[in-house]
């Protein structure tokens, strides 16, 4: 029996099922059924066992789970989380040894500068003032990488390290959401035009082919400018900025999902569908829809890359997540000005583009092996 | 044919139509007033504005009524304008737009152009060898480095190449399209563009190459699977012979397709990259005419990006129809 059990592992990874060799091998002793013989997988597991047998898809899969765990779990043992007080105001502990995202390290020199006036007054008497001027050189700005800041601090006395992490929790939060709201956009407003065609189909694309043609960065801007005219927090606005980018994105998700379905409302289990009566959302959402998923996911995952990149281009105009506040591209955004900086400080503005590097191409790898392992025509 | 263009053309008319409302009620919405800062800085001059001048200067510049009418009238007024062939005139200084818009046109233009050639000459040869190769060493490491770069941020690769071989190497000057103070007029300022332009060049096609040749890869596959390309091994071809012959020339149509839909593009400029190399094309110009809430310039600049996408998806349309026998239209 032990020999007749061939399972899917073949050594090379050649084939998903070996049927061929199990009926071949089994020839010997017939009674054992074949389904005891072959070890049959569900589409998901060949889906996952393809995407897995890839070396870039692993690759991407821990570059992005290791920036998930670096900005989301890692304040948690690196940072001073600090507490907030009354104000609503987040206070740190100075002497802890850690650094938070806005906790500026004051532990500079205060430099005095003592200058003397002489003069005459209408009394003839001499009059000497002296002035002494106190420089406050209290944040420990530039510091070079260290025990006490792993990555040094910024041009501001920010430890680097710190606001890395808190910048990652905003750029892949940021992403997701944006990706959610685009796909759900996309796969409703594009389903409908799939679906019921004619004046529907008709008006969804034009309003697509316009939206389409709105330039990207010129159109943030002028949202970016209104929501700072409406007060919004620095903390909140890019996630409203990424919203509002989203109501013009959707366009492509929106096409592909129309051109899936409308290939496959022809098909005919759509027209058993229809002679079951099945009403037309349980159609679309779970005869149609789930059809277009693989398409859909490879497109999802390849736009988070996107969207990481859009964000931290927003940032780094000054668009996106402001000062004092971390983002990756704002912290890039001081060498625009500053070309001290860029010269001479590369551990000030390098690891956020490392970082930005790193999560889109993970995003990329992943995205490519999930279209690999998804499409039944690409045999391995 | 004739008829299908003449339809595609009136649709451009709509699209553009409706482009203009939006980004018009947007810029009407931003807060960054214009006129304000016109009449703060006159009040900072010494001579307090009268109410009467402030009101003729909103009423001048058509930004009188902020109701929904009066936005609405404003736009009209602008559209009649632009029907004139007139973009207005910059808040700023007064320049007409399409001025504006013509002066820095050509700096972007030659980047835009001479990396969209670089970019094909490079892609579509790593793209062919990878498709080839499939699985091989070779595709792994065309395709991960071309990953990084559809990967890198422009702004940060941008200034990685300014700071090592501008600051660090001083091979190329850090910034600008040409050096303040030269001489030099006409050819004799060749190598003086060259060497300005070199690396913005570069960032913009180490960045764009990854696209294109993922693409010509894939069509290269798709190509590479089908029955001639058996059929043409089975009569004994050389592998080269049915690779460039067979194989290559129809991964060509989308090749040629995505051109002509590139075309346009080549007049937009590139805002970021502009922006880090300190170049003044039009991407760089409209930033900062953008952050000055200069009405007239930011409708007529948009309106000519959109008009660009929109020449663009057309002509690539075309061009599909053109190059590949088997697409018919409807």
């Amino acid at each position: 029996m032990e020999e007749n059990k061939i399972t899917a592992t073949a050594p090379e990874g050649e084939k998903e099922i070996s049927t061929a060799d199990a009926s071949a091998r089994s020839s010997k002793d017939t009674e054992a059924p074949l389904d005891k013989n072959v070890r049959l997988l569900s589409p998901t597991q060949m889906v996952l066992r393809r995407f897995f047998r890839s070396r870039l898809s692993i690759i991407g899969l821990i570059m992005i789970v290791g920036l998930f765990l670096f900005s989301f779990v890692g304040p948690l043992f690196v940072a001073d989380l600090g507490v907030k007080n009354e104000m609503g105001i987040l206070e740190y502990d100075p002497n802890n040894g850690k650094w938070g995202e806005i906790e500026l390290d004051e532990s500079g020199q205060v430099e005095y500068t003592t200058t003397e006036y002489t003069y005459v007054n209408e009394n003839g008497e001499e009059v000497t003032i002296r002035q002494t001027v106190e420089r406050r050189l209290k944040d420990n700005f530039l510091a070079p990488p260290s025990s006490e800041h792993i990555l040094g601090t910024d041009n501001e006395g920010y430890d680097i390290f710190v606001r890395l992490m808190y910048g990652g929790r905003i750029s892949l939060t940021v992403s997701f959401i944006a990706v959610f709201v685009i796909t759900v956009l996309g796969v409703v407003l594009g389903g409908f035009a799939g679906y019921f065609g004619g004046v529907v189909d008709n008006v969804i694309m034009r309003i697509c082919d316009v939206l389409m043609c709105l330039p990207g960065i010129p159109i943030l801007l002028i949202i970016s400018m209104l929501l700072d005219a409406a007060g919004i927090d620095a903390k909140y606005r890019i996630y409203l900025l990424m919203i509002y980018l989203t109501l013009f994105s959707w366009t492509g998700t929106a096409r592909l999902v129309r051109g899936q379905i409308l290939s496959l409302r022809e098909q005919e289990y759509m027209v058993a569908a229809e002679a079951m009566g099945f009403s037309t959302p349980r159609k679309i959402f779970k005869h149609l829809i789930p059809n277009v998923m693989p398409q859909l996911i490879v497109q999802m995952t390849l736009s988070l890359g996107s969207m990481i990149l859009y964000e931290a281009t927003l940032s780094y105009l000054n668009l996106g997540v402001k000062a004092p506040y971390a983002a990756w591209g704002t912290m890039i955004n001081i060498i625009s000005t500053n070309t001290d900086i860029l010269q001479n400080h590369f551990n000030v503005w390098g690891p956020a583009g490392i970082c930005i590097v790193i999560a889109v191409l993970g995003f990329n790898f992943v995205g490519d092996g999930l279209r690999d392992a998804l499409d039944p025509k690409m045999r391995r | 044919m004739l008829k299908y263009i003449l339809k595609r053309l009136g649709l451009a008319v709509v699209i553009l139509l409706g482009v203009s409302l939006i980004i018009y009620f947007l810029i009407r919405l931003m807060p960054v007033d214009f006129i304000q800062s016109k009449i703060d800085a006159m009040n900072q001059g010494g001579a307090a504005v009268p109410e009467e001048t402030v009101k003729n200067m909103y009423a001048m510049y058509g930004l009188g009524d902020d109701s929904f009418l009066g936005i609405l009238k404003g736009y009209f007024n602008w559209l009649v304008q632009l029907l004139q062939g007139n973009l207005g005139e910059t808040f700023k200084n007064g320049i007409p737009v399409a001025q504006i818009i013509k002066q820095h046109m050509p700096v972007s233009f030659a980047i835009s152009l001479v990396a969209t050639v670089f970019e094909f000459m490079i892609a579509i040869p790593l793209g062919i060898t990878a498709a080839t190769h499939q699985y091989s060493l070779r595709d792994y490491i065309v395709t991960i480095l071309v990953m990084v770069g559809i990967s890198l941020p422009s702004f940060f690769f941008g200034n990685m190449l300014r700071d090592l071989f501008a600051y660090k190497l001083g091979w190329f000057p850090s910034h600008g399209e040409i050096s303040a103070g030269g001489s030099e007029s006409g050819l004799a300022l060749l190598p003086e563009y060259f060497m300005h332009l070199f690396l913005p060049i570069l960032t913009i096609v180490i960045l764009s190459i990854g696209g294109r040749m993922r693409m010509t890869r894939t069509n290269m596959l798709e190509v590479m699977s089908s029955d001639y390309i058996r059929t043409a091994r089975a009569k004994g071809l050389g592998e080269t012979k049915v690779i460039y012959k067979h194989a290559f020339r129809n991964t060509l149509i989308p090749v040629v397709t995505s051109l002509a839909g590139l075309l346009p593009s080549l007049f937009s400029g590139s805002i970021i990259t502009e922006q880090v190399f300190g170049i003044q094309g039009i991407g760089n110009v409209a930033l900062d005419y953008m952050n000055r809430g200069d009405i007239p310039f930011i409708m007529g600049y948009n309106m000519f990006l959109a008009m660009l996408s929109v020449i663009g998806v057309l002509l690539a349309d075309l061009m599909y129809v053109i190059v590949d026998p088997r697409v018919k239209i409807e």
